[in-house]
């Protein structure tokens, strides 16, 4: 009976370029680096594209023809569409033509793909109408399922999705929080009354999206049939198996030479071998289970690292300085009325700018150094401060214009 | 062991590296006999060293005009004030005559290995070799290419450092870079040559700090940038100088202490003139002891821009003293030390930028010195001594199979 619920999470920041305090007063231009490096947003954007987005798209699509029962669903940050509609309208209409096919739902989330929601609800608000006015201009659906940045998650927001209609939303399975229960049932949310907490089952979805390609792994290679067995195994313990992983998993994270597009091809006939297995998108979850639980979260859950905590964007004094100065220009950035100024600060509050001043280099060391576009996170912290250096300068010349206006 | 110096009467990082690197092979039940020249005019029969076990240590002193760092002119000095002595004429005659005299130690001492530490020191290791038969080992701290910073180096050095490097059995590099230029510069294969890291005695710096010196300054929000070495090309105090003054158009609440001193500190001190900023830019001095720890304590940022550095002790100092660190890409303490900020020596805009950093975000500096303080727990001598401990073994498995 299990139901697989497969959803890709697909997002892609605007780096901070090499900004010196010397290009302070001189340049707000911060996210068009031409470099040959990984801060070149276009170059990393059009190396995702070609390796991942259209194929994956176009295998996809073809799975959705092939196979009526598959179905499969996305959350798409607001600052990638936004890349990608000015660099490549091809991706967009290959996204579109799998939402035209009825059976791929879209989740609703925030634009910038930023930790707002823990520091100014206003603004998180914002961000995501934000998000679901684009989703609705771009693909004419409107999210029912709400899903945070990397997987986020605590008790105060399902509070806030269960308040703005959401029927859904995601959650990382932890054991922390489960204890002996599985992540292979709805859960209902502490202090809600209607909406329903998807558990990612991480094992099966990090067997796919961190260790598929990983000779050293005892399961490796891992075969279609011996995946599909363990999803089989779940038959009477289980209702959803949610796999939910970043969509550059494929072809960018792991390689096609690992055999992730084949693995993916051949997937769904292998699992609907098994009449009792089924594709489900997150909203049908929530509609057709029930909850057999309570989840709750007191504190802030993600999907990162092995502490499913949020120390890999908060952990270390840079990374609290930075969220703490970024936040703090909140009032004077709505003030300005200066459209490129409120468009550049939010940019700046997509998570990743954080993640790359992360000093945690231990057991998800690998993870954050192959992720990271700097040379270390001092670099990365000092680009970003001399970034927000020019923004405060930008904030106090608007402010001398209105006073000199006054007068 | 052939070396030149040890502390406390050191000019530099040799000494401090081979008390390091001996004391943790002592504790290993390793028995060394040090050997190196005797330092005129001190008379050192009064040097006072700890060692982790002081029966396995034995020290022989070389009557020679010999210290580190020494070049021909400055030996000609050094020689004109001891004119009556059986002295060489020249620097290169009196390496030869303190190889002849170290090798002679080899005929009465039983020992297993040679380990001798950089050029002055190779001839005594050669000849001790010949007279003994035993495995030799060249430690490389640095190379006349170091010494040069990137100028040509004196030939007849580059010549007695190349035929060393092919004589001997095994080399020790202080790091990879050091490595890669031994291969490069000298043609040697990279199989015979091992890297050992140095360390750092965390415990020499910790302790508290006595001044209140520079208090006021502090109390004033000034921060203060330090560089500490020998003014010489090698450890670029002019790129320190050429940052300094970029840094001072952006922000004058900074003060840059230079201490050291060598031959270009009369250029450095002129140029710092020149550039308009010597009312910011002190000069300390060769500091040593609670000097040293006072300063590496006071600054909010260490700077080590040197142009060729094959390790570089100094910034372990400062982290162990509790400071962070910018250090130049063209070093081995950078293969060591991740959680520090780096920059390529030559990069003036770059050092300057982290360095406003640095001084504009207390949370970078909180950071750095945080994970720095971790990591150098694992940068220690014991972890060097066990290396070469290594070395000597598989060294003297070949000898035995000959």
């Amino acid at each position: 009976m299990p139901s697989v619920c497969l959803y890709l999470k697909t997002h892609q920041p605007y780096r901070v370029k090499r900004y010196r305090v010397f290009d302070v007063g001189e340049d707000n231009n911060y996210f068009n680096d031409n470099s040959e490096t990984n801060l070149n947003n276009l170059k990393v954007l059009n190396k995702i594209i070609g390796k991942s987005y259209l194929p994956t798209n176009a295998l996809l699509l073809e799975l959705l023809n092939k196979h009526p029962e598959f179905k499969v669903s996305f959350s798409l940050s607001g600052v990638l569409l936004e890349q990608l509609e000015s660099a490549s309208p091809e991706t967009i209409e290959s996204f579109k033509r799998l939402v035209g096919t009825g059976r791929v739902e879209v989740l609703g989330e925030n634009y910038y793909h930023s930790l707002s929601f823990f520091h100014s609800l206003p603004e998180f608000e914002e961000q995501v109408k934000m998000h679901r006015d684009k989703i609705k201009k771009l693909f004419g659906v409107t999210p029912a399922v709400f899903t945070n940045t990397e997987m986020s998650y605590t008790n105060s927001l399902a509070l806030w999705a269960e308040q703005n209609g959401y029927k859904g939303i995601t959650a990382e399975g932890w054991d922390g929080i489960l204890g002996w229960r599985s992540p292979n049932f709805l859960y209902d949310a502490k202090d809600c009354k209607k909406i329903k907490v998807l558990l990612k089952n991480y094992k099966l979805s990090d067997d796919i999206a961190f260790r598929f390609g990983e000779k050293s792994w005892k399961e490796w290679p891992l075969t279609v049939p011996k995946y599909a067995q363990w999803v089989n195994a779940i038959n009477g313990n289980g209702e959803t198996v949610n796999l939910f992983m970043d969509y550059e998993t494929f072809g960018e994270h792991q390689w096609e030479e690992t055999g992730i597009f084949e693995f993916l091809r051949h997937l769904p006939e292998e699992l609907l071998k098994n009449p009792d297995n089924n594709f489900i998108t997150p909203t049908e979850a929530t509609l057709k289970y029930k909850t057999v639980g309570e989840f709750d979260v007191p504190h802030i859950l993600t999907w990162a690292d092995t502490e499913r905590d949020l120390s890999a964007w908060t952990g270390n004094d840079m990374q609290t300085s930075a969220l703490e100065t970024i936040y703090s220009f909140e009032n004077k950035v709505r003030k300005s009325g200066d459209v490129k100024l409120l468009d550049d600060w939010r940019k700046l509050q997509t998570s990743d700018h954080f993640y790359y001043m992360c000093t945690k280099w231990s057991a998800d060391g690998d993870v954050h150094a192959y992720f990271n576009p700097y040379k270390s996170p001092y670099d990365a912290f000092v680009s970003y401060m001399n970034v927000i250096t020019d923004m405060r300068l930008r904030l106090e010349r608007v402010e001398d214009r209105k006073n000199k206006s006054k007068k | 062991m052939y070396g030149w110096e040890l502390p406390p009467y050191n000019n530099g990082g040799l000494g401090t590296a081979c008390l390091g690197l001996t004391k943790s092979l002592t504790s290993l039940g390793i028995d060394v006999i040090f050997v190196l020249p005797k330092i005129l005019p001190l008379n050192s029969s009064h040097m006072k060293i700890v060692y982790a076990d002081i029966d396995r240590l034995k020290i022989h002193e070389i009557d020679a005009l010999l210290h580190p760092y020494i070049d021909s002119n400055q030996y000609s000095g050094l020689r004109d004030t001891y004119s009556g002595g059986v002295y060489g004429n020249n620097l290169l005659d009196e390496v030869r005559r303190y190889a002849i005299l170290g090798g002679v130690v080899a005929k009465n001492e039983v020992f297993d290995v040679i380990h001798a530490h950089d050029w002055l020191s190779f001839g005594a290791g050669l000849e001790a070799r010949r007279i003994s038969g035993k495995p030799l080992i060249l430690h490389v701290h640095a190379t006349s290419f170091d010494i040069s910073a990137g100028q040509t180096p004196d030939e007849r050095i580059y010549k007695i450092e190349k035929d060393a490097f092919e004589q001997a059995d095994q080399i020790i590099a202080v790091s990879g870079f050091t490595k890669d230029m031994i291969v490069n510069r000298y043609g040697i294969s990279p199989e015979k040559i091992s890297v050992v890291h140095n360390g750092v005695e965390i415990e020499e710096f910790s302790g508290n700090t006595t001044a209140s010196r520079f208090a006021l300054l502090k109390e004033q929000g000034y921060k203060i940038v330090l560089f500490v070495g020998r003014i010489t090309m090698q450890k670029g105090p002019d790129y320190f100088l050429q940052a300094a003054a970029k840094v001072l158009k952006y922000n004058q609440k900074v003060y840059f202490i230079i201490a050291g001193s060598g031959d270009m500190e009369n250029q450095i001190i002129r140029q710092s003139a020149s550039l308009g900023i010597s009312d910011k830019v002190l000069f300390a001095g060769f500091s040593r002891g609670q000097d040293l720890l006072d300063l590496y304590r006071l600054a909010d940022l260490y700077v080590m821009p040197s142009v060729s550095e094959p390790f570089g002790i100094t910034p372990l100092e400062a982290v162990a003293s509790g400071t962070p660190v910018l250090i130049s890409k063209q070093s081995g303490v950078s293969e060591v030390l991740s959680h520090a900020l780096k920059a390529d020596f030559w990069d003036i805009d770059d050092i300057a930028d982290k360095i406003l950093s640095v001084v504009a975000n207390d949370a970078l500096g909180r950071t750095l010195k945080k994970h720095a303080s971790s990591e150098l727990i694992g940068i220690n001598w014991n972890k060097a001594a066990e290396k070469c401990n290594e070395l000597y073994k598989k060294l003297l498995g070949w000898f035995k199979k000959k």
